[in-house]
């Protein structure tokens, strides 16, 4: 695993794909700061954390497109798969090499907090809780497109199907107001992605809530797995 | 040791590979032809675990492929069709790489250095997969099979896009690696094959179509009892003469060579030795014999008439032996 978590986090530097994704994490981060905390002299980064929602939305396709359909289209994922590793080590390997340039993105926002806590008090609590948030939340996300791209075969057409993949998730809840059956409406409001992110930025931390956002990881890196094993069997 | 027991793949309808069987012991090379499409790359696949056969078995040094694959596999030194290489980088990093996956227990250092030193790539170490010519990536593909030297080799064309020097030098570290590797080659060069291999399949609509040692296989379809002569004299009177031979089944004058030599395609029945006969006939009516050869089929002609379903009868390994038990009785 840790052969191929080098190879992909490297790869994202070589193909520029690393510089491309933090570029444009940070200046929409700078900018939510700036707006949300500089402007309305506030340390309350809360404002910040609900805009990043819907711009990783647009993010991690971009780290996830390559993941698999790269490997498929130069042929590459023959070596992997004759090569002595377990399916479950290259889905990983790939997904925790995702996961580690999306917490270097991270650590931006974190500068902004220690900008903040020099002009005032920061409730390090919620702040601490927001980023962890943040932070299964992309790796749930990251999953998704993970699987997305390992169904298909150009780097384009993975970004684009997670990106609807992903949107459609953050529209659950737009979705519900449209639907009057109530046992439909339970199911949603349960799988919305964007309710229970919402309620960490205001200070509601929930445990189910990070246990929802870890099986949403845990289930499509499985699904991934398993996706290679049906193709292996077909 | 790689053993294959009634290895059968189906895309839905379609058999790619239909019940083959082959045993490769330790130290033997292995050579699989096939015209494009004959199921080469699906059964090299299904023994390297890239896809799961339909039935079948397939084991790597006694290790089935599909009930311990991690272990099958970490035998196998696998070179596919395409070398499955990272072209951003750089071929001693994607050697490294190689290295960590396959969790290479060797020196790594010294390793690396000695596969880069056989297959010639040590000079490109630090270039960009991407930027090298075709032969040295599949040198770098070849490369890559040889790391943590596996004690079985599956060469899917190994030689594609090679130049002629290139060719021969990997041809020779193919023999080499053979003597203490088992290596299953495949191509449709067939003097590759011929100049390589020990034993040949050939396989075609994903059957095995003959099987037999390379010696055999050429022998058995040459045959001393059809000549290809050049005579100068007439034509007519010649071809007469001839057909006056014991034994001969057909005379059929050529096309003129040379001013006044035709050439004569002569069969006799299989088992008959006309080349003396056809001297003294020369010799009688004054005409010079310039040339006499015997119509061997190439592997090539085998090949062909395999592939395109002819059929001609080659006698395996195993009725040979048996015919000889027979005549010594």
């Amino acid at each position: 695993m840790g052969a191929i978590f080098r190879r992909e986090f490297g790869a994202y530097f070589t193909s520029s794909i690393a510089y491309i994704f933090l570029a444009v994490f940070w200046i929409f981060s700078g900018y939510f700061f700036f707006a949300g905390c500089l402007v309305s002299a506030t340390t309350d980064m809360s404002r910040m954390f609900q805009s990043m929602f819907l711009i990783i939305i647009f993010l991690i396709p971009i780290l996830t497109m390559r993941l698999f359909s790269e490997e498929k289209k130069q042929k590459t994922e023959q070596g992997l798969l004759t090569a002595p590793v377990s399916l479950g080590e290259i889905v990983f390997g790939k997904y925790f090499a995702a996961l580690a340039l999306y917490t270097i993105a991270l650590l931006m926002p974190f500068v902004y907090a220690l900008i903040l806590s020099g002009f005032g008090v920061v409730e390090w609590g919620m702040i601490f809780a927001n980023f962890l948030a943040l932070f299964l939340l992309g790796a749930a996300f990251i999953a998704v497109g993970e699987l997305v791209s390992a169904l298909t075969e150009n780097q384009i057409a993975a970004a684009v199907l997670s990106f609807i993949a992903l949107m459609t998730l953050y529209m659950i809840d737009v979705i519900n107001n449209y639907i009057s059956v109530k046992p439909i409406n339970t199911v949603l409001e349960k799988l919305s992605f964007y309710r229970k992110y919402y309620a960490i930025t205001c200070g509601l931390f929930n445990v189910s809530t990070i246990v929802f956002y870890v099986s949403v990881a845990v289930v499509f890196n499985y699904l991934t797995i398993r996706v290679f094993e049906r193709r292996r069997w077909s | 040791m790689i053993e294959v027991r009634n290895l059968t793949k189906h895309y839905g309808d379609k058999h790619a590979v239909n019940d083959i069987s082959f045993t490769v012991e330790d130290g033997e090379i292995l050579g699989f032809l096939g015209p494009n499409g004959a199921g080469k790359s699906t059964t090299m696949n299904m023994l390297t675990g890239y896809i799961s056969s339909t039935s079948g078995q397939a084991l790597i040094n006694g290790v089935d492929i599909l009930e311990d694959p991690i272990k099958a596999k970490s035998y196998i030194g696998y070179l596919p069709e395409i070398p499955p290489l990272y072209v951003d980088m750089t071929v001693k990093s994607y050697l490294q790489y190689v290295y960590d996956l396959k969790k290479c227990k060797l020196p790594r250092r010294a390793h690396l250095n000695e596969v880069m030193n056989l297959t010639k790539v040590n000079d490109v170490q630090d270039r960009i997969i991407k930027n090298l010519s075709k032969g040295y990536k599949q040198r770098v593909g070849l490369a890559q099979a040889l790391i943590g030297n596996p004690p079985v080799l599956i060469l899917d064309e190994p030689t594609v896009g090679l130049d002629p020097k290139q060719i021969l030098e990997i041809r020779t570290l193919i023999k080499k690696l053979g003597k203490n590797h088992t290596v299953i080659l495949s191509s449709h060069i067939l003097s590759e094959i011929q100049a390589v291999c020990d034993r040949i399949i050939i396989i075609n609509h994903g059957v095995v179509a003959a099987h037999d040692t390379t010696d055999n296989l050429s022998r058995n379809v040459s045959n001393d009892h059809r000549i290809i002569a050049r005579i100068e004299g007439p034509r007519d009177e010649i071809v007469k003469a001839l057909r006056n031979i014991s034994g001969i089944k057909y005379v059929k004058a050529d096309m003129e060579r040379e001013p006044g030599v035709y050439e004569y395609e002569l069969e006799a029945t299989p088992g008959s030795d006309i080349r003396r006969e056809i001297f003294h006939i020369a010799a009688e009516h004054d005409w010079p014999l310039l040339s006499a050869r015997s119509a061997e089929m190439t592997l090539e002609d085998v090949f062909l008439k395999i592939t395109m379903g002819e059929g001609i009868v080659i006698p395996n390994a195993e009725d040979q032996a048996e015919a000889k038990k027979g005549e010594k009785a």
